[in-house]
């Protein structure tokens, strides 16, 4: 089946990013299709590759990239959400004039319709809130 | 689109101030209505805050939602509900809010949950 | 057919509360993260109460990791990561009470 997952809770802030990876994770492990993992609101900190958590913490940037990469998921980032909260990639650093960017490995910066989009293909969609 | 499109139900729980959340779940709201996806908005809980009259931010540096909330009507979205019970628990008469809302009881507010093909929960 | 998740303690949200107005017999209550508190057989009263058409689960990384183990109401099934999953396609929507 194919499957959306929301993200609104940032790695800090709330465990919903962490159930949220847990969960895409265990969705893959039993065959199903992810259609898109989108992250909005504080959510889209999750994006950013300068996270630098302790050693013996759970670092939930690295693992989303290491899950993207695996089985070649559609990770959107909410654009206006990420500018708002400095997850930036290359073209907006240079956009708006900024000295670095951001954005990690695997993620797309890209708009709300992707959420819409989302909501209309897949079979199944589930929200993990802050 | 619109014509074989799933009806989407958002659910609004959270006063328009104290985070990002009412702000970001009305700009979720405004793309569903750019795409014209056929659209319902349920306020309850905090929500419903959302709707009170005279809202003035001058004084906190945030956007006024309650200026942006009236424009929804001009994107053909029309459906606006709010919980009895949340109206209720905060002494808010639905004549005095700034849309014109239709006010569901608790089994009217699981058949609108039931009627929804896909959920938008914030 | 709905699948409602909450996450947040009964004892500092109006989550759950607003959950159960809104709960329909034929759908399902899956409590995650501090939700998981609400499962505790001296808080699960309200939810015990509910008719056995509504099912209850608990998610079992949470229960584990807050120690509650044997504090669990019966009424709830504890459930693991992969079975949330089976919910999700069980029930053809979410909605996420946070």
């Amino acid at each position: 089946m194919k499957l959306s997952i929301l993200v609104y809770g940032s790695p800090n802030g709330s465990q919903a990013a962490a159930t949220a990876y847990r969960f895409t994770k265990a969705a893959l492990e039993k065959g199903h299709e992810i259609y898109r993992v989108f992250f909005y609101g504080d959510g889209v900190y999750a994006a950013s590759a300068l996270n630098t958590p302790p050693q013996d913490e759970q670092d939930l940037s690295s693992l989303w990239r290491e899950l993207g990469e695996q089985h070649n998921l559609d990770m959107v980032v909410c654009i206006a959400a990420a500018l708002k909260r400095g997850v930036l990639d290359p073209g907006e650093a240079k956009r708006f004039e900024k000295s670095a960017h951001n954005l990690s490995a695997g993620f797309t910066l890209s708009g709300l319709g992707q959420m819409m989009d989302a909501s209309q293909q897949s079979d199944r969609m589930i929200t993990f809130g802050y | 689109m619109s014509t074989t499109a799933k009806n989407i139900l958002a659910v609004m729980r959270t006063g328009p101030y104290g985070n990002q959340t009412a702000k970001e779940a009305l700009d979720a709201v405004l793309t569903a209505a750019a795409f014209e996806l056929p659209l319902s908005l349920l306020f309850m809980d905090d929500g419903v805050f959302q709707l009170l009259p005279q809202q003035d931010t001058q004084g906190i540096g945030a956007k006024d939602l309650s200026a942006t909330l009236p424009v929804l009507p001009m994107y053909d979205v029309e459906r606006f509900y709010v919980e009895q019970s949340s109206l209720e628990s905060r002494g808010i008469n639905s004549a005095e809010l700034i849309l014109p809302v239709e006010v569901l009881d608790s089994e009217q507010v699981k058949v609108l949950f039931a009627e929804s093909a896909s959920i938008l929960s914030f | 057919m709905i699948l409602h998740t909450v996450n947040k303690s009964p004892h500092t949200s109006n989550c759950l509360q607003s959950c159960l107005r809104t709960l329909s017999d034929q759908d399902a209550l899956l409590l995650i993260e501090d939700g998981v508190y609400a499962a505790d057989n001296h808080y699960a009263n309200q939810t015990e109460a509910l008719g056995e058409e509504i099912t209850l689960y608990v998610l079992k990384a949470d229960v584990d990791a807050r120690g509650l183990q044997n504090r669990l109401s019966s009424r709830f099934q504890v459930i693991d990561d992969a079975a949330f999953v089976d919910l999700c396609v069980q029930y053809p929507k979410t909605q996420s009470w946070y």
